[in-house]
This record gives structure tokens, sequence and C-alpha cells, in this order.
């Protein structure tokens, strides 16, 4: 049987890896190719890459960075980031990205998300959505790094993802974003319960603990975490590390 | 020379890019020309049956790899929905499939103690290995490989099995008959253990 997966999530911005705190600050780890060298080496479940200043700055994925991490991958890999067309999406899949990871795109263009599915398969389509909650404990799906608001509640847009044609979930909360005390289990259940497709929560891991607690009290089908890679110790120097199997396995059975 | 079948479905570039890693020289083409010239065929897919098979048929390949497979027994390998596509057809489409294999390909069905289960089996699965192929050789015990897929095969012959893998219940993972090969998981995603399967494939099938 198997068991669920964990996959780091790394932020591209330029050239570089960051990582952010709710979606800010966001602090140089190293060349990505690099990173991505010593993931491969420590057999990670799986990579997720979302360049999180493409949008913003209204361009496209930067293509060349990611066929020199491809060649170097052997797991599957996800990406996000500035997908705009169907274009975009035969590139990436060429270049050895199996996921295609959409955000904005999906919340402005929904019929893009079938058009995708209908092209690559619902395999290959993961759906994005980047959660803040509001000042009354409500949630609300938010674009552009966390500043736009979308004015949509997670589990409709979930929902309606789902139908799309999404075969994944990607549900990212912003509020816990860098702050590594655990995911916002509440929402994590509220998407997974609401939906039949796999749901990888991101957004607040600190431990191995709390990978499990997504799993089993969250509901999710996958762990995705990035401090808790790339950091260690209280000074969050940077270290690049990744459960052994032994762990993974006695943790989520 | 290795010669992948593009078809217009499938993640290519990952199985190139695999290939060249251990040393195999391999292409992806859609050349008739080309493809006679192959010493092994890798059947890729992923996404839906039908239009995997209508793509298929629309590239016009069927006829010749009906006769490089079945005729001059050219060593294949069929990946995931490639594998899928070797049987005589799918729960999840109505067109026939190439009939490589007596095989059917079907949804998951769990009882009410797998319920639990999501449909993809999405993830990382070790195999259950029920006979000697030299595609699974030098595997070792803690091998394990990514899957993601809806349906699964089920040979009408259970020798035709090389591997097992569990979800739910046991399913064809490595299947075998004569030059027809196939594997329902993704090797060239699955880090070492894919890369020894395909450098089995390249080297050991003759």
């Amino acid at each position: 049987m198997i068991r669920p997966r964990v996959i780091p999530a790394l932020l591209l911005k330029g050239q570089g890896l960051v990582k952010t705190v709710k979606f800010k600050d966001p602090k140089y780890l190293g060349d990505p190719i690099n990173i991505v060298k010593i993931f491969n080496d420590k057999e990670v479940d799986e990579l997720i890459f979302l360049d999180i200043t493409a949008t913003n700055e209204k361009r496209r994925p930067l293509f060349e960075t990611l066929s020199k991490i491809t060649s170097e991958c052997f797991m599957p890999l996800g990406y996000g980031g500035g997908i705009r067309s169907l274009d975009d999406v035969k590139t990436l899949l060429n270049l050895g990205i199996e996921k295609v990871i959409l955000n904005a795109i999906a919340v402005e263009n929904p019929a893009f998300v079938t058009e995708v599915a209908d092209y690559a398969g619902s395999q290959a389509v993961v759906v994005s959505m980047d959660v803040k909650k509001g000042f009354l404990g409500k949630y609300e799906v938010v674009t552009h790094s966390g500043k736009t608001g979308a004015g949509l509640d997670p589990v409709r847009h979930a929902l309606e993802m789902e139908k799309r044609g999404a075969g994944e979930l990607f549900v990212n909360s912003i509020d816990r974003d860098g702050m590594m005390q655990g995911y916002d289990l509440d929402l994590v259940r509220r998407v997974a319960d609401a939906v039949n497709i796999p749901v990888v929560a991101c957004g607040g891991a600190g431990d191995i603990q709390h990978l499990a607690e997504a799993i089993q009290q969250g509901g999710a089908s996958a762990a995705a975490a990035g401090s808790m890679f790339v950091f260690q110790g209280p000074l969050r120097g940077v270290l690049i590390s990744y459960p052994s199997q032994e762990e993974l396995r006695r943790v989520l059975p | 020379m290795i010669t992948i079948v593009d078809y217009g479905v499938g993640n290519l570039g990952s199985i190139v890019n695999m290939l060249k890693k251990v040393g195999a020289k391999a292409q992806a083409s859609s050349d008739p020309d080309v493809l006679r010239q192959a010493e092994k065929l890798i059947l890729p897919g992923v996404g839906a049956f039908d239009p995997g098979m209508r793509k298929l048929n629309e590239v016009g390949l069927v006829p010749l790899l009906n006769e490089l497979v079945l005729e001059k027994k050219v060593p294949v390998i069929g990946l995931c929905l490639g594998m899928q596509l070797m049987t005589n057809g799918s729960e999840e489409g109505v067109e026939a499939g190439l009939g490589w294999i007596d095989a059917e390909t079907i949804r998951f069905k769990f009882g009410p103690e797998n319920a639990h289960l999501k449909v993809p089996h999405m993830g990382w699965n070790t195999l259950d290995v029920q006979r000697q192929h030299p595609l699974v050789a030098d595997l070792g015990p803690e091998s394990r490989f990514y899957f993601v897929h809806s349906y699964h095969i089920v040979c009408n012959d259970e020798t035709d099995v090389v591997a097992y893998t569990d979800y739910g219940y046991p399913l064809a993972a490595v299947i075998n008959k004569g030059n027809i090969m196939g594997a329902q998981f993704h090797p060239e995603k699955s880090h070492r253990y894919g890369m020894q399967l395909l450098k089995n494939f390249a080297e050991r099938v003759a």
C-alpha cells in the first residue's frame, strides 16, 4: 500500500529559490539547480515549484531554468506561476513537468482548467488556492501573491474546480506560511471533506508530526512544506533536509 | 536505438532524459522510417483511454506498430496509459485497444472495507514480483515506483503478470508476454528504482 506523499514546495523568485513568511519577506536560499540536486539525491516523493513573481510581473514561466531543473529530476514535478495559455502548458509538459499548477488563471478563467484537463488529462492539472482568514474568521481565496481578493469561498471554489476537471487541489494557507506552527487543519478538512480529488495541504509545517496531522486530522492526501525542508534551527539557517523513508513510514502508516 | 513512439500523448521529455542518464541511445519520433529502424520501442501515455487511442489512430501508426510488434517481434514496453492501450479495451472508453496482450482495463472497484481509498491511485508503491524477468532484475526490496492512474489492467492469463502492486487489492503493475512488456507506473519518474528498470529494458531485454 502507499503512504501519503510528502512534497517540498519551493519558491522561485527570479533565478533564485526563496522562502517567505505569510507570503512576505522572501529570504534567499540559493541556486535552484543545486537545491534540486540535493532533493533528488534524497529521493523525495515529488517536488513543487512555484514562481511567485511571474503572475505579478505578467511574464511567462522561466522555461530555460525549468529545463535545467527537469533534466536533474527523476521524480514527479509540479510547476505553477505565469501559466496563461495551452502553449505554456505544452512547453512545460515537453520539458518533463507532469503537473501544471493553475492559480490566478483558474479564478479568472475557470474554462481554462477544463481546456488543460482535456488536453493533458486531469492528473496533470493541479489547482492551487491561496487562502486567507478574514477578521471574522471567514476564509477567502486570494490571488496575486495574496494581494487580490477573489471573493471566493475555498470550498465553493474547490467544488467548482473539481467539476471543471482539476485532478488535484493544492490548498495553501497564507496565515500559516513560514510560521512552522502546524497546518490550518480546519481549512484543510473543509476542502478535503467536500471534494473527491486528492488535496495537498500547504502552509505551516514545522516538523514531521505536522505532516501527519494534515493527513490524519486534515484528511489531505499529501502534505507539502517549504520551511521545514530548507531551514534548520531557530535562526533559520539554510539546510536542505527530508525525512528518511523509515521516519515517513513510521509517522504516516 | 530505443525509439519512443511520439503520438502526442505523454511525458516524452522525462523518458528521454532518464534513458540518456543510463547511457542508452534514445529518441522520440512519429516518423514511420525511424520507427522501422528501432531496436526497441516504448509506448508512453498519460490521460484517458479514448483520446490516447484516437491520437494513435490519427497519426496512422497502428498498422505499422502491429507489424513491428506482432510480426517482427520488436521488444516493446508500454508505460502507464501506454500499457493500457495494449489491452483489448477499457471501461474508460469505447475505442478498441491494440489487443497485443489478452487483458482488459477496468476501473478500481473497492468493497466497503476499502471505501476510504481515493481514486486515482497516486503515489509511491512497491512491487510484489511473481516471476523472474530481466525488467525486474536487481530492483532490491526497497524499490518503490510512482503510480498515478484511475484504471488498471486485468490479465486473462495470470502468468502474463510479472509483478503486482497493492491498492485495495493486488493489481498488475508489470506485465510481459513474449516481446511485449508493460508497467503501470512511471519508471521515468521513479528515482533510481525506475532508472534500474529502464536500464534493464535497455540492456537486458533482448
